[in-house]
């Protein structure tokens, strides 16, 4: 695991409150929605903030977040090219 | 009119206790922040519901009195009357502490939706399916004249077989949940 997966990860974990959950249970490319880890809306919108919070994302387009948002492996490749923090 | 005659069953959360139907039916152990305690409460019920973790506050306290009164009751047309003093108003402090600063200005959408008294009804609702009538009232103190009344009328008019009601009060680690069910 490298280290802005494991500390993505970690964020999210923190950030939406999923209880008994650790970084080693959440695979890099396990679907984030519907199924895999079972995110809903509102976890969506918390990812934004995050981005936007701990990597400087500011993300516009909602249209980008279903592809951005659809594993760890997907974010950790936005952000580890578009982080401005 | 409605009495306490008319109480089928009553659940009681504060002081870190459960009572239900004046037994107790769990205690949290020493001196524990409200979060801790709701998780152990929680967990005592040993169902599987992670949406739990993500609620404010209010929400766990209203679930949790709501989870220990209705098991192995009907919930079939069950309207569902809550009051409380201070709304939501513990979550609402955190919502603006979130956009206070306009140079660090992140509000958390998870706290957002919280920042209204009735949706911990909402996620009684939710977690049982009931469709029935919900209302929300905040006061000072329960009026049981007011309360009582509109119970009356639901179940006196059809709208509900039952009703849940009773005041949900939390803020800033000072809480109390007194249900009961007409």
């Amino acid at each position: 695991m490298t280290a802005l997966n494991e500390e993505l990860k970690r964020k999210i974990i923190d950030v939406l409150n999923l209880e008994d959950i650790t970084p080693t249970d959440i695979k890099d490319d396990e679907a984030l929605f519907d199924e895999g880890l079972g995110l809903d809306s509102i976890d969506a919108l918390e990812l934004i903030v995050l981005m936007d919070k701990d990597y400087g994302i500011k993300l516009t387009d909602p249209k980008l977040g279903k592809s951005i948002f659809q594993s760890i492996e997907t974010m950790v490749a936005y952000i580890s090219e578009n982080r401005t923090k | 009119m409605l009495e306490k005659i008319n109480i089928q069953k009553t659940c009681i959360i504060e002081g870190h206790q459960i009572v239900v139907d004046d037994k107790l039916v769990w205690s949290g152990a020493g001196v524990l922040p409200f979060s801790d305690f709701a998780k152990e409460a929680f967990l005592q019920l040993k169902i599987d519901y992670p949406k739990f973790y993500k609620m404010d506050a209010l929400s766990k306290l209203a679930f949790l009195a709501a989870e220990y009164i209705l098991q192995g009751e009907d919930t079939d047309e069950l309207a569902l009357v809550l009051a409380n003093k201070s709304a939501s108003l513990d979550t609402d402090i955190k919502h603006q502490k979130s956009i206070q600063d306009a140079d660090h200005f992140y509000p958390r959408p998870a706290t957002f939706v919280y920042t209204l008294a009735n949706i911990c009804a909402g996620e009684i609702g939710i977690r049982h399916g009931l469709q029935t009538e919900n209302a929300f009232f905040v006061a000072e103190e329960f009026s049981k004249e007011t309360i009582y009344s509109y119970v009356d009328y639901l179940l006196k008019s059809g709208k509900a077989k039952r009703v849940l009601c009773g005041w949900v009060e939390y803020f800033q680690e000072e809480y109390r949940a007194l249900l009961y069910i007409f």
